[in-house]
């Protein structure tokens, strides 16, 4: 759907094709399959920061009205 | 006497390359607060205890008091775009935001002792500081029950995205101040917009338009945009409704608080479109949009979008070249949007065609990629230095977003928040509506970094940095260079002794020896920059000599 979407405006595929690079960046590629892996190791840390009581201190969040 | 701050005249393209992502823009974010060991307390004192802590901060840093109070002059909160004024009486009290907010003597001696307001709580006058300006240029402030940052005038996206995190900076150091006050309640404060009970509080973005732009082409060429940009800026929230009254997840923190298409109105009867006009700036050649549709992202590369794409839409509204595209009940859309996290459901248009939010993007993209490259400005080496960049993030994202979402969980802040809770309800069976899986929402948002969720990814390499530590760690007390905030910045910081007030447009002198106040309008945002303003800096120490420059006085006259 998107591809297409991309492709339909105005007869300028090939500059279009210029400003949109084939694949992302590959940083992003490292920290996804790092994503995967380091799920459990990231929830374990969590764990030790999480405010204690999860149901009270949400329930006590109450804030007045803003804009 | 006033006198303008030297420059060239601005043209109504503001002096900034046309065509792309750059014009002059800024940030206004709204902190959640909350004191878990004093349930109960006054948020509007709690809020004055942030701006003191901030205000002792600075004092410490600079001897002569970086900290300056607001001018309301210029503020105009009752003007309306679409070319009237609302009467006072009419307004909602919250819209009146003209006037500093007064608190009771009940209020003030409930939430501080009255020993401690005598010692600490006032400034000289007399009265409650709610109100700075900072070194930076930013202003600081109580804004109804929360403590608000608003950053100072950028001209580019990436500016907009340090200055924003420089805010964050700023409030965390008055929550390390607070917490090793032994005397005082420890205050949290979160980067949020819902405290999932119905409430919610705004983060704004700002963007200089010319006035000649007719505000109903604004409307038409930004609401099928800001329907859909969620899907790249939201920052996630558990909850669905008002008042989280269906469990589930959703794109957008703000996106079920609106209720209306356009309005002048910000915390009732929400508008997709707000039109309140105070340009803060040379009111017949500029508007000031003011955008509350936003979600405040901790995701640099989100704020980034956020700001990138939106002034990239504005310039193709300015040009005549915003895409013709009507959605059909834009308020029910832009719902259905924030709660298709799968991003398949279709919108319908006004001519009946069905299109996915994504689709929808991709034509926005497209338009604002055409025009871009026709003006020149997105030219990887010739261009203006930032539509490049914003272009190919947003192509870059839009196809994660198609494809491969779990590399867009580095960078788009509603799916950074999905993985993590993904990994809860996986790991521990969770359900949506199990308390913990709101607590990982709050605490998202919680600005210190050992506490903060986003902070610990962040510190794990797992979001995307878009600006350096150093670089927002600078622009807590440097001014960006390139608009009038170094003006006013720089005024703060090296004469705030003898500075009565400064706003958007203004610096008030009250120099000893001098018998009246000298208001220094600052009505163009391109001037009063480092290129313009710095020798006058650089050439005094010392604020009578600086003004009488300035003015075009003798000095002591």
């Amino acid at each position: 759907m998107a591809g297409q979407e991309q492709q339909q405006p105005q007869s300028r595929d090939t500059e279009v094709d210029e400003d949109v690079p084939a694949a992302p960046p590959a940083p992003a590629d490292a920290q996804a399959s790092a994503a995967t892996q380091g799920v459990d190791d990231l929830l374990d840390e969590i764990d030790g920061v999480l405010e204690s009581n999860a149901e009270e201190f949400v329930r006590a969040f109450v804030q007045k009205g803003g804009q | 006497m006033t006198a303008v701050v030297p420059g060239k005249p601005a043209d109504t393209a503001g002096g900034l390359p046309v065509g792309g992502a750059m014009r002059v823009m800024g940030s206004e974010t709204e902190y959640g607060i909350h004191a878990p060991s004093a349930p109960g307390a006054n948020a509007t004192m709690m809020s004055a205890r942030v701006i003191q802590a901030y205000a002792q901060v600075t004092r410490q840093r600079a001897a002569g008091g970086a900290e300056t109070r607001w001018d309301y002059t210029d503020e105009e909160p009752l003007h309306d775009a679409r070319g009237w004024t609302l009467e006072r009486a009419s307004a909602d009290p919250e819209q009146l935001t003209d006037q500093p907010p007064v608190l009771d003597a009940e209020a003030i001696a409930l939430a501080y002792g009255r020993q401690e307001l005598e010692a600490d709580g006032q400034d000289e006058s007399g009265t409650l500081l709610m109100n700075m300006v900072l070194g930076n240029g930013a202003r600081l402030y109580v804004d109804h029950a929360h403590p608000e940052y608003s950053s100072p005038e950028v001209t580019n996206p990436r500016a907009a995205v340090t200055w924003d995190a420089a805010g964050d900076l700023v409030a965390l150091a008055a929550v390390r101040r607070l917490a090793a006050d032994p005397e005082l309640p420890p205050i949290n404060l979160y980067k949020n917009n819902t405290d999932n009970k119905s409430v919610s509080y705004g983060s704004h973005e700002n963007y200089l338009m010319p006035r000649s732009v007719p505000f109903g082409e604004i409307v038409r060429g930004l609401t099928p945009f800001f329907i859909t940009r969620q899907i790249i800026c939201g920052a996630g929230r558990v909850g669905l409704g008002q008042d989280s009254a269906r469990a589930g997840y959703q794109i957008s923190q703000r996106a079920d608080f609106f209720e209306t298409e356009v309005g002048l109105e910000t915390t009732i009867r929400r508008p997709i479109i707000n039109t309140r006009d105070e340009p803060h700036a040379t009111a017949d050649k500029y508007r000031r949009l003011h955008v509350i549709i936003g979600d405040a992202n901790l995701s640099q590369a989100s704020n980034f979008l956020k700001f990138g794409t939106t002034a990239m839409v504005l310039s193709l509204i300015e040009a005549g070249l915003a895409p013709r595209i009507e959605v059909h009940e834009p308020v029910a859309a832009l719902q259905a949007v924030s709660h298709d996290t799968a991003l398949t459901g279709l919108l319908r248009l006004g001519d009946g065609r069905r299109i996915s939010a994504l689709d929808l993007q991709w034509i926005y993209f497209e338009a604002a990629s055409k025009h871009a490259q026709d003006t020149g400005v997105a030219d990887a080496v010739d261009g203006d230095g930032h539509t490049h960049e914003v272009l190919e993030r947003w192509s870059a994202t839009l196809s994660e977003l198609g494809g491969d979402r779990a590399a867009a969980a580095s960078s788009v802040e509603w799916l950074a928040k999905l993985s993590l809770l993904e990994g809860y309800r996986q790991r521990d069976g969770l359900g949506w509506d199990n308390a913990r899986l709101g607590l990982v929402d709050l605490q998202w948002a919680d600005i210190r970094p050992e506490k903060g969720l986003y902070y610990r990814l962040l510190a794990r390499d797992r979001m995307h940095r878009i600006v350096d530590d150093a670089a927002i760690a600078r622009a807590v007390t440097e001014p960006p260079s390139d608009t009038r905030a170094y003006f006013r910045g720089r005024c703060v910081s090296r004469f705030g002794a003898d500075l009565a007030g400064a706003s958007w447009d203004s610096v008030i002198f009250d120099v000893p020896g001098r018998g009246r106040l000298q208001r220094v309008p600052t009505r163009e945002p391109l001037r009063g920059t480092e290129a313009l303003t710095g020798g006058l800096f650089a050439r005094h120490r010392e604020a009578g000599t600086f003004l009488a420059e300035l003015l075009g006085l003798s000095p002591g006259s």
